[in-house]
């Protein structure tokens, strides 16, 4: 009997990620002198069973490096240990460490170990046992290596084994595996049968071994019964032969002996099978998406309700059609029209997860952050459980980390200067999630200095931003760090200022239709403010009529809709129309043009213009017709065609007719606004225009 | 031994029914032209399109097939034929076609179905190669059906625009 394992390893691996994350949490919870019990069981049993999995799986490498550390949270547990800061801080970094052996043996490649030695060397000093036990291991193995040895294994299980869930057979037969196998049971110790307790387990065994695999594979097998019974595994190379051929004869009858006692016992350790394998399917499942039950439970309602109606109506399909039937008719369908309009927000929010699964990074972020920085910070998350879809969690994470980062590194001050400001020494992080309308908002609130605009005026007109004319107010200059260029080398620390300005933040918030913003009180304060929709399959949007043609303008995009005054209209260059809008310059965009279609209206005056804002660039499209505006489900043309410029992708209407989305930022591109290579539009520098 | 004969047997029999394939033939200026039966989702009669800004004449647009965009490709305008109205014979083959690596639903507008025949595929021979002709390298081979010749298409080369 053997069983593939390798179809429990994703299980294994999505587990003992799981684990770390525990661990991780807790540990940061960890005050040392003033732990609770509790917390360290949390952190042990993690440990523990990261450590007894990947025994299980023979990743050896994951194993080793968790016992020591398993070793060391023992002796704390039993409290013949203190646990000290410094303790704190290997463990977080052996749980880095295991990440990342795990996530190496998870791409199947060979983990890196020279950082788990190191840590294993600082477990083992703290320990007191390096050079003892852990040395003596491999020179056995190289003894034992590629060639034939005879092992003689005595295992004699405590009465308890078959309570544990450990059945002998199993592992007799996991050691026929690795070679001749001769087995010798006995059955001195098994009581009279009327004291025979039937779940006890009576019987011992001694294995003699011909194999030419090493002892750690025997000790492999008895691992998980290592506490329930007496094992001695002894190397006697290949002198028992004849004496093994002898004591095989008994040992047959011992066996079938065995088996009928066993078979009280067995459907104990049956049932505990079939329940380990339950909880191993749920969690493949959850590989992918962890769905509340209440969810799904919500779901089959609906689809029940749906089957109910969808009866109903073949039912008054299939009678003669009266003018009763007629008005039933209806009903039915308006009730499949309002089931349909359930089961679609349903199964929306079965991709729709509590933004905790972003927050929960960020207590370790911040922890050593502060450490590096000397600075002291409380983190505050509020909100956790505001749900958003799992795509837009994905590409939020970074963005986010980023901004929490620039205010360890600039908003905060450091304990020093807060105590001088007469601030509370710790300084506060909060991030806080909740839903406003048809988005989600998330702010990162830091209580430290506040931006400082004279130092961003000055490096935004060092850096040709804006000039030193220019009158801006403070939000306007704080609106400036979004600039792309903004970020200068003389910022670049460790943290932040990479390069990564917050341009790129700005960008990548942009692409997931959101937008971000920033509010800042000298020494009270900043506020970063992301707002986001919630999904990403739906958005609101602006029907407009271009010829014959109707498309959509994401909503979000859009600044205003107006009419064309021809007098503000003046031509730049060969062909391009722009519009004067207070004190800005649109350039018009001649949607038909673009797009090269005919029979729409041509003329400027009295038209209507779409003004939209893409990457900080206004533009105007020039539309024939201002349609409604509503939600659309946002359907890929890449699926069966392929990319089209300037479009984002294809809806479909109420009338069942196909609309295209409209891309701003690839309009621009196709219109060749932009100069190849360039942020910034051909017609940038107002002095130019004003000048023509 | 009985169990594994009938084994051979079944896979015999399997070779040769994979030798004889079914198409789906369809008009086009008067030519007969056929596509494999099983890349044939349905059948439907033309319909008002969404136009795609800046794509090649032969794309026509895309339709909304339950939910699933689809674009169609006017065959005649592929092959370089001149174009006719559309009436109320023309279909549109919707078509499940295997490209490079990714299988895609495309829809081709043609003048009128034909019929199913089947053919074995050694009866189909190869396009005899005439340098004025652009079109030969849609075609995958000939058949003769009875009197007439079938052209059999080569979907990923007709598709692949």
């Amino acid at each position: 009997m053997s069983i593939d394992l390798s179809q429990f390893y994703e299980v294994f691996f999505e587990e003992s990620f799981e684990g770390l994350d525990a661990m991780e949490a807790e540990l940061l919870n960890l005050v040392p002198g003033e732990e609770d019990s509790e917390t360290i069981n949390t952190i042990f049993r993690a440990a523990h069973s990261i450590k007894g999995g990947s025994g299980t799986f023979g990743f050896n490498s994951v194993a080793d490096f968790t016992h020591v550390l398993e070793t060391l949270l023992d002796q704390i547990r039993e409290g013949s240990r203190d646990l000290t800061a410094e303790h704190v801080n290997l463990l977080l970094k052996s749980v880095d460490c295991l990440r990342a052996l795990l996530r190496a043996l998870q791409a199947e490649q060979q983990p890196d170990l020279t950082e788990a030695d190191e840590l294993r060397i600082k477990f083992e000093e703290i320990l007191g046992m390096r050079a003892a036990s852990k040395v003596a291991e491999p020179v056995q193995e190289p003894l034992s290596e590629n060639s034939i040895n005879t092992f003689q294994i005595d295992f004699k299980p405590h009465h308890h084994l078959f309570k544990t869930g450990n059945e002998p057979l199993y592992m007799i037969s996991e050691l026929a595996e690795l070679g001749d196998l001769e087995t010798q049971a006995f059955q001195d110790a098994v009581p009279d049968i009327t004291d025979l307790a039937p779940e006890d387990c009576f019987l011992s065994w001694r294995f003699f071994l011909t194999t030419e695999k090493d002892q750690s594979c025997i000790e492999e097998i008895f691992e998980w019964v290592e506490d329930d019974a007496d094992i001695t595994i002894t190397l006697c190379g290949g002198l028992f032969g004849d004496e093994v051929a002898v004591s095989a004869a008994p040992s047959t009858q011992v066996e079938t002996d065995n088996k009928n006692e066993k078979a009280a016992t067995k459907p104990d350790a049956e049932v505990k099978k079939v329940s380990a394998v339950k909880s191993t399917t749920t969690n493949t499942e959850s590989t992918s998406i962890r769905v509340g039950i209440d969810k799904v439970d919500s779901l089959i309602n609906m689809v029940g309700e749906l089957v109910i109606t969808q009866a109903m109506l073949t039912q008054l399909g299939e009678q003669e059609i009266t003018e009763a039937t007629i008005a039933s008719l209806q009903e039915g369908l308006a009730q499949l029209a309002h089931n349909t309009r359930d089961l679609q927000e349903s199964v929306m929010r079965i991709r729709m997860l509590p933004i905790s699964f972003v927050f929960s990074r960020f207590p370790r972020l911040v922890r050593d952050i502060s450490q590096k920085l000397d600075k002291q910070v409380e983190l505050k998350l509020l909100g956790e459980q505001t749900e958003l879809d799992k795509t837009v969690m994905e590409k939020i994470s970074d963005p986010m980390v980023h901004l929490v980062r620039n205010s360890l590194d600039h908003g905060l001050e450091t304990v020093d200067k807060r105590v001088a400001a007469g601030k509370n020494p710790v300084g506060t992080v909060t991030l806080n999630a909740f839903h406003q309308g048809g988005n989600i908002v998330i702010e990162i609130m830091d209580d430290g200095q506040g931006l400082n605009t004279t130092k961003i005026r000055e490096k935004a007109i060092k850096n040709g931003l804006i000039s030193e004319a220019d009158d801006l107010s403070d939000n306007e200059v704080n609106e400036l760090i979004f600039l792309p260029g903004f970020s200068t080398a003389d910022q670049v620390s460790d943290l932040s200022g990479r390069g990564v300005g917050m341009d790129v933040v700005r960008r990548n918030i942009e692409a997931l239709s959101g937008s971000v913003e920033v509010s800042s009180a000298p020494g009270v304060g900043s506020t970063f403010t992301i707002r986001l929709p919630l999904t990403l399959a739906i958005l609101d949007g602006q029907l407009v009529r271009v010829a014959e043609h109707t498309y959509i303008i994401p909503l979000i995009s859009i600044i205003e809709s107006l009419q064309i005054d021809i007098t503000k209209v003046s031509r730049v260059g060969k062909d391009l129309d722009v519009l004067r809008l207070r004190d800005e310059y649109i350039p018009i965009l001649r949607l038909y043009s673009i797009f090269n279609h005919q029979g729409a209206i041509e003329t400027l005056d009295k038209t209507l213009l779409v003004v939209v804002e893409s990457d900080n660039q206004k533009i105007g499209l020039l539309v024939d017709d201002l349609l409604s505006q509503q939600q659309v489900v946002i359907k890929s043309l890449e699926a069966n065609y392929q990319k089209v410029d300037g479009v984002s992708g294809a809806t479909i209407l109420g009338d069942g007719r196909v609309s295209l989305i409209v891309d701003i930022s690839g309009l621009i591109k196709l219109s060749g606004l932009r100069k190849p290579g360039s942020q910034e539009l051909i017609i940038e520098s107002k002095a130019n225009l004003e000048a023509s | 031994m009985i169990a594994a004969h009938d084994d051979l047997h079944n896979k015999l029999n399997i070779e040769q029914d994979q030798d004889v394939k079914q198409f789906l033939t369809f008009f086009m200026a008067e030519e007969e032209y056929g596509v494999d039966i099983l890349t044939v989702q349905e059948i439907r009669s033309w319909e008002e399109i969404t136009v795609i800004p800046n794509s090649p004449d032969f794309v026509k647009g895309v339709i909304n097939l339950r939910g699933t965009i689809v674009p169609i490709v006017d065959l005649r305008l592929r092959f370089g034929i001149p174009a006719i109205e559309y009436g109320p014979l023309t279909v549109v083959i919707v078509l499940k076609v295997e490209l490079e690596n990714a299988s895609k639903i495309m829809g081709i507008v043609v003048d009128a179905v034909s019929d199913v025949y089947s053919i074995a595929e050694h009866e189909a021979k190869a396009v005899p190669h005439l340098s004025d002709s652009d079109n030969a390298q849609y075609v995958a081979g000939l058949v003769n059906v009875g009197e007439k010749m079938v052209a059999l298409l080569d979907l990923q080369k007709t598709m692949d625009i």
